[in-house]
């Protein structure tokens, strides 16, 4: 069997990564206190978003797999909207 | 064993983990149809929701997000660690994960336990009275932070599990693929909180 070298993610950049999504944490905490009203949800949920991608993108360790897991993971995320719009509108024109 | 037989092994990291990964979709969707059954009552009930979300403390809320954050660090540190041969380090990150894990129990622990004084538990009178949007948000958050908890303590057996391994040496710098995946499950977890806790507790 062929072997294939596997990346490693060194504890700097994983340490970075941390730091990173501890920043956003406290960010939309604080965000969450100026009460946007209905912008708040959108706003805690991009900071989410953000904060989603690079936990799968680093600690998941997508950004080093191969290409087509990375699209399978990205269409999952798009069959999951879809969803979400289909429920919607159904919800909506009910 | 008395015999040495000595056979190949199967191992197969990349089948084991693109498995894992099947299976992390079908717990995205799990918990996906319970965050869209929270937007639509959430459009519906915004009023009641605003009012539920605010008696959830945001502080253990907060604590909670950091220690999970923190512990999937260490988690993908440890992969690290196991693939330089740093085994000692690997089981220090590992069983670091493991009591990180046990404090959000520990605040979970305290956090329903509070709910429970104000007689708030799912099918409580207290709760059955409340408006039917309040009901829909309780109801939500124990079954959302329930089923969370309940993987908390599942990936908390499969780290476990891995220290174990690290010691016998059956996990090593060649051989990986286990904790590999119970770091996956891990992140999991902290993946879904991400989305939890400002839904729930944020979002007021």
């Amino acid at each position: 069997m062929e072997k294939e070298k596997h990346h490693i993610s060194s504890y700097t950049s994983l340490a970075i990564v941390l730091i990173s999504l501890l920043f956003l944490t406290f960010l939309s905490v604080f965000v969450a206190t100026l009460h946007f009203s209905t912008f708040s949800v959108g706003v805690a949920l991009i900071i989410a978003s953000i904060k989603g991608t690079a936990v799968l993108t680093y600690f998941m360790h997508l950004k080093y797999e191969k290409r087509y897991l990375q699209l399978i993971v990205a269409g999952i995320f798009i069959v999951y909207a879809v969803v979400i719009v289909i429920t919607f509108i159904d919800y909506l024109l009910r | 064993m008395s015999q040495n037989l000595s056979h190949d092994e199967h191992y197969d990291p990349e089948g084991a983990k693109y498995g894992m990964w099947i299976f992390i979709f079908t717990e995205l969707f799990l918990f996906g149809g319970l965050f869209l059954v929270y937007a639509v009552f959430r459009a519906k009930y915004s009023e009641d929701f605003h009012h539920a979300a605010a008696q959830l403390d945001t502080f253990i809320g907060t604590l909670n997000t950091v220690i999970l954050l923190v512990s999937s660090m260490t988690a993908a540190m440890s992969l690290t660690a196991i693939q330089k041969a740093d085994y000692k380090k690997a089981i220090a990150l590992v069983s670091f994960t493991i009591i990180l894990a046990l404090g959000f129990m520990v605040n979970k622990y305290f956090e329903w336990g509070h709910k429970f004084e104000y007689k708030i538990w799912p099918g409580s009178p207290v709760l059955e009275n409340m408006e039917k949007g309040d009901l829909l948000f309780y109801g939500l958050y124990f079954m959302m932070t329930g089923l969370h908890a309940l993987h908390v303590l599942v990936g908390m057996v499969l780290l476990a599990i891995c220290i174990v391994k690290i010691k016998k040496r059956k996990i090593n710098e060649e051989k990986f693929v286990l904790l590999e995946n119970s770091a996956l499950y891990w992140h999991l977890v902290d993946f879904i909180w991400i989305f939890l806790f400002p839904l729930l507790y944020l979002v007021t």
